[in-house]
């Protein structure tokens, strides 16, 4: 099995990439396989970072275990941008045109996305996406793993809309890209599903202070309120909200709650409904492998969607480059495009060729005592919302992020 | 004598961009000159703060206010003009205005060192919340989306004025930014060897005794600043072309970086914080690839710019510049002590009192 | 009637806690003329400190009102005495030297404790007044906060140490050459400075919970209260904050949060250009 010392190995690996000369050291065939891992491993996003780091980490290891790729051992090049999109653009162009790696994975918020996609295009390296996001990039090169709203919550809200027999929502959100676009998916949804929405509110990242807001939600009377709240700060509101007793009166479901339920005491956070296409407590016997290794060998107990789609991603690239035969990045593309899919600890993901986003399972949660319990799945749920805008079948030249028009 | 010295700091200068423009980029591979290119830029805003606080005394803690504006005016422009020289002028131009209605503010309400200090972080931080939150879709500037905390990431790429509709490559952006770099820190040298530097200098050395001369020290405090501004506004114009606008250039980090670079580098000298942009942005880059190393997990960035920042205050405050200055003087004796002397009357001491 | 009884509720917390965030730093300021730039920090740290102790067993009150303000009061005498008191007279260095403390608090405390948010839930319940429910907690922040400037104006004003605190504060080299040892008197504000920040901390750590950044959440607010209130210490803090608070809680009220931080800081900025020396500086002068 793997152990820690891998990660070692494999780091210390890294360090000694980086600390090599500047100068060039011209092109030459490679003795190993090269993957570059772009994650924060410090900074506000260090939470995702390290468990994305150990479960990239964990699937080269066994990658390696069962004897490399296509007879090659494969060699992780680790780097901490350190939440800094500055250094996240420079280790972007290291990994592309120093260490000349056969694939990037990684890149967490969608800022730091759109910083390495140009980068890796550029200069034809292909690129594997692992984080839950707003949905709408369009690129051949890059391949994204996470789930998007138009699979998630698509399904969440008529959910909790019918469980709680809810007819009026109140929408509170992190004012940034995420948070805006999420609104829009929760409005589109509730009305859908004949509710109304009686309150939207967008907060800055670094408000702590909920006390007006609660107290508009007690004069607005909502059947449910629904939640994209981020960071630390926005914390306050879950404390708040069950300080002023209103945890008991109106239920909650949100769309951006992961490690917070660690957090989180069961009087705070127990019954928040999410959607996810992975849950911690997924009860499968992959699930439970991977679990235990990455508590045994990590020290990571709660493993949210971007750890377990970190994995997903890479053995879906290696899995295309043994049936191709090859690292080529053309060949790679062509063999994922070919429906590849990988049945990992989140169930079966199957690449859609189109958008180059995964149909996966979509699983509904509630979180009870700092972890997931499943609730409802909803199989091979497509991600629609990017079908609407992207269709690389018919314009594999195209790159742009598109904005989904919600209707 | 200490002209001799002056000049021959310039002419090392020169040098040593000489060698930057035609001997670097033919030897290193195209990610180091990138990692140049920012580090450059960053030199860029480094000469601003160490003209307007080390040369005028102007505690500005937030000159990143000006950095990220002059980007973001940059990236606007650009996206609607389809220009990028005009936009270069538009990036330089807005910063500077900013400065003057801020200067307005602060040196006719007669801020004084320690108030302005806190006022110019708190409008640099005022503008990193305003702009993290231009999520949604009513903040859009003709067609270009401010994108909240993503920041701009389709920033168009500088294009030469005979060609406007092809972007430069990367090595022709360092090259502009290497040769942008040179012009400031020369600008600044004539700036200061001008009757108005000079006059900015005598108001930081005794502001009082300058006013008796007749000279109304406000607008010359305010020229300095408007010029720090126009510059920092430069600084990220070329940080955008080779990274992207995003709010984090206004944030605290790049505040407190900046800060950094001059103290590391030295207060009332431009070659310090010059050199001490490139130093500390060096070892920020580095930390990233040590800390991953287990056992050096401990190395945390910020702890590590923290302690620098608090050691050299303590134990070098006047940064690395005189150690430079007293290593020359075996090359020229008698303009090192020149030197020497005139870097003890440094505006930091002066302005605490 | 109920609504109008929540919202001036809402208002004296949100003004209760402008003064908790920022009367460790006014009272560093008022009496030393050091802007620390740390005090984000020494928040922060109250936080950590009320955490660790409630997580190890410790009662919440003890954790809150003993544990934090010792722990970062002794805290702030050991950085006084290997860091600040060789800058005395260096207000600038002072500056620079309390960022740099910043820098490495967050770096240091981000490696021991970790990224992720920590705390504690708040202690009791709720309260409902007609339609709306407030928790009590949030509630308590004002007679502490009252409590806190009422025992600082009555040491001031009362007592001994209080004259020799004002003395020195007035006129130091004068209060030296009466036999007052004004280097112990500064190690003592600053740790009394520092201890009252780590309340401030402790006390809103179960509201808010702490992230080794969240000192960066509170400190722009701490710095505008105080530059606004301007020399007078605790006058000063109390004025602008009850109009600061009262201004950010209605906007809120009335629009969104974003608008409710803007109103605030055009409020402070236009007063600053006005009162370029804060109010106290204009209108009390002769209060404490």
């Amino acid at each position: 099995m793997t152990s820690r010392r891998s990660f070692l190995k494999a780091s210390a690996l890294g360090l000694a990439a980086s600390a090599g000369p500047f100068f060039n050291r011209g092109t030459y065939a490679s003795e190993s396989i090269k993957v570059a891992g772009i994650h924060d491993a410090s900074g506000g996003l260090d939470f995702y970072g390290k468990q994305m780091i150990a479960a990239l980490d964990l699937a080269v290891a066994e990658t390696n275990a069962a004897g490399g790729l296509l007879g090659k051992p494969v060699e992780l090049i680790a780097y901490d941008a350190q939440s800094n999109l500055q250094l996240t653009t420079q280790y972007a162009t290291q990994a592309a045109t120093r260490d000349q790696a056969d694939v990037v994975v990684g890149g967490m918020s969608s800022a730091s996305r759109e910083a390495i996609r140009p980068i890796l295009r550029r200069h034809n390296v292909l690129y594997m996406y692992n984080t839950y996001y707003e949905g709408g990039v369009c690129d051949r090169n890059m391949f994204a793993t996470g789930s998007t709203p138009g699979q998630s919550m698509r399904r969440l809200i008529p959910y909790v809309m019918n469980k709680w027999n809810a007819k009026s929502v109140y929408i509170l959100a992190a004012d940034y890209n995420f948070g805006q676009t999420m609104t829009k998916w929760f409005t589109k949804y509730t009305t859908e599903n004949g509710g109304d929405v009686l309150g939207t509110e967008f907060f800055p990242l670094d408000v702590t202070n909920f006390g007006p807001t609660i107290n508009k939600i007690q004069s607005a009377k909502p059947d449910m309120v629904l939640l994209v709240l981020v960071g630390g700060p926005h914390m306050s509101f879950y404390r708040q909200w069950a300080a002023a007793g209103m945890h008991e009166q109106i239920p909650m479901a949100s769309g951006d709650l992961d490690h917070e339920i660690e957090i989180l005491s069961p009087e705070e956070g127990n019954g928040i409904h999410v959607a996810y296409s992975y849950l911690d407590g997924l009860k499968n016997e992959k699930n439970k492998a991977f679990k235990k290794a990455m508590r045994d060998n990590y020290g990571i107990g709660l493993v949210t969607e971007m750890g377990a789609h970190t994995y997903t991603g890479f053995n879906l690239w290696a899995d295309a480059v043994r049936k191709a035969g090859t690292v080529d990045r053309m060949a790679v593309i062509e063999t994922l495009e070919d429906n590849a899919s990988f049945d990992g600890p989140a169930g079966l993901i199957t690449v859609d060729p189109a958008t180059h986003h995964c149909i996966a399972d979509i699983y509904i949660g509630q979180s009870m005592n700092g972890v997931y319990e499943q609730l409802e799945v909803f199989p091979q749920q497509a991600p629609i919302d990017t079908a609407a805008v992207c269709d690389l079948t018919q314009d594999p030249r195209e790159t742009r992020q598109f904005v989904v028009e919600v209707k | 004598m200490s002209k001799l010295m002056n000049w021959s700091g310039s002419l090392l200068v020169v040098l040593a961009g000489l060698l930057a423009l035609v001997i670097v980029p033919s030897i290193v591979e195209l990610y180091v000159l990138i990692d140049l290119s920012i580090y450059a830029s960053f030199g860029i805003l480094a000469l601003s703060l160490g003209l307007v606080w080390g040369y005028g005394g102007i505690l500005s803690l937030g000159q990143a206010a000006f950095f990220g504006l002059g980007g973001y005016a940059y990236a606007v422009a650009a996206i609607n003009l389809g220009d990028s020289a005009s936009a270069l002028l538009i990036g330089i131009a807005i910063p500077a205005c900013f400065a003057a209605v801020l200067g307005y503010f602060m040196f006719w309400g007669n801020v004084s060192d320690v108030y302005l200090g806190v006022m110019t972080l708190t409008v640099a931080l005022i503008l990193h919340s305003f702009i993290s939150q231009t999520a949604g879709d009513q903040w859009v500037i003709g067609n270009a989306p401010l994108g909240g905390l993503n920041g701009i990431p389709g920033t168009p790429i500088l294009s030469w004025p005979w060609s406007p509709d092809a972007s430069m490559t990367l090595r022709e952006v360092y090259s502009v930014t290497v040769v942008l770099l040179l012009c400031s820190y020369l600008g600044c040298k004539a700036y200061l060897a001008s009757n108005p530097g000079r006059i900015l200098v005598a108001a930081r050395e005794n502001e009082l005794r300058c006013q008796l001369l007749g000279y109304n020290v406000r607008r010359y405090k305010q020229l300095a600043f408007v010029i720090g501004g126009g510059l920092a506004g430069l600084a990220g114009v070329l940080f955008a072309n080779s990274v992207f606008v995003n709010p984090a250039m206004f944030g605290l980090s790049v505040n407190a970086q900046s800060i950094i670079w001059v103290i590391v580098g030295g207060l009332g000298t431009l070659i310090g914080p010059l050199v001490g942009a490139f130093l500390v942005q060096f070892l920020t880059k580095s930390l990233g690839s040590i800390s991953q190393v287990p056992g050096l997990a401990w190395l945390d960035p910020n702890l590590v710019l923290g302690l620098f920042l608090v050691l050299f205050v303590l134990f070098v405050p006047k940064g690395l510049a005189p150690l430079f200055r007293s290593a020359s003087l075996g090359l020229f004796p008698l303009a090192g002590k020149a030197g020497l002397r005139k870097s003890s009357t440094n505006g930091r001491q002066r302005s605490g009192t | 009637m109920d609504y109008v009884a929540s919202l001036v509720l809402q208002i004296g917390s949100s003004v209760a806690t402008l003064v908790l965030i920022s009367l460790g730093l006014a009272i560093i300021f008022g009496m030393m003329r050091i802007i620390n730039l740390a005090h984000g920090e020494f928040l922060m740290l109250g936080g950590y400190c009320t955490v660790t102790a409630y997580n190890a067993g410790m009662n919440i009150w003890i954790a809150i009102f003993v544990v934090a303000p010792l722990v970062v009061g002794i805290f702030g005498m050991i950085i006084e005495r290997f860091i600040i008191q060789y800058l005395y007279g260096r207000i600038i260095d002072t500056m620079l030297a309390t960022w740099g403390l910043s820098l490495a608090l967050i770096g240091i405390v981000t490696v021991v404790f970790g990224n992720t948010t920590s705390g504690v839930s708040a202690p009791l319940g709720s309260l409902a007044i007609g339609d709306y429910r407030t928790g009590v907690y949030s509630i308590l922040l004002i007679p502490v906060a009252i409590a806190l400037v009422g025992g600082g104006w009555l040491l001031l004003r009362y007592t001994r140490a209080g004259l020799i605190a004002r003395g020195t504060m007035q006129n130091a080299a004068m209060a030296t050459s009466l036999g007052i040892e004004s280097r112990r008197v500064y190690a003592v504000t600053f740790g009394i400075g520092a201890a009252v920040s780590g309340l401030a901390g402790a006390m809103l750590a179960p509201l808010t919970g702490v992230v080794p950044t969240i000192g960066a959440a509170y400190v722009a607010k701490a710095f505008i209260t105080v530059i606004s209130g301007g020399a007078a210490i605790l006058t000063g803090t109390v004025v602008a904050s009850g109009l600061l608070g009262t201004l950010n809680t209605l906007v809120t009220y009335a629009t969104t949060p974003v608008i409710g931080s803007v109103a605030l800081l055009s409020a402070a900025v236009l007063l600053l250009r006005v009162l370029p020396q804060g109010i106290t500086g204009h209108v009390f002068r002769r209060n404490l």
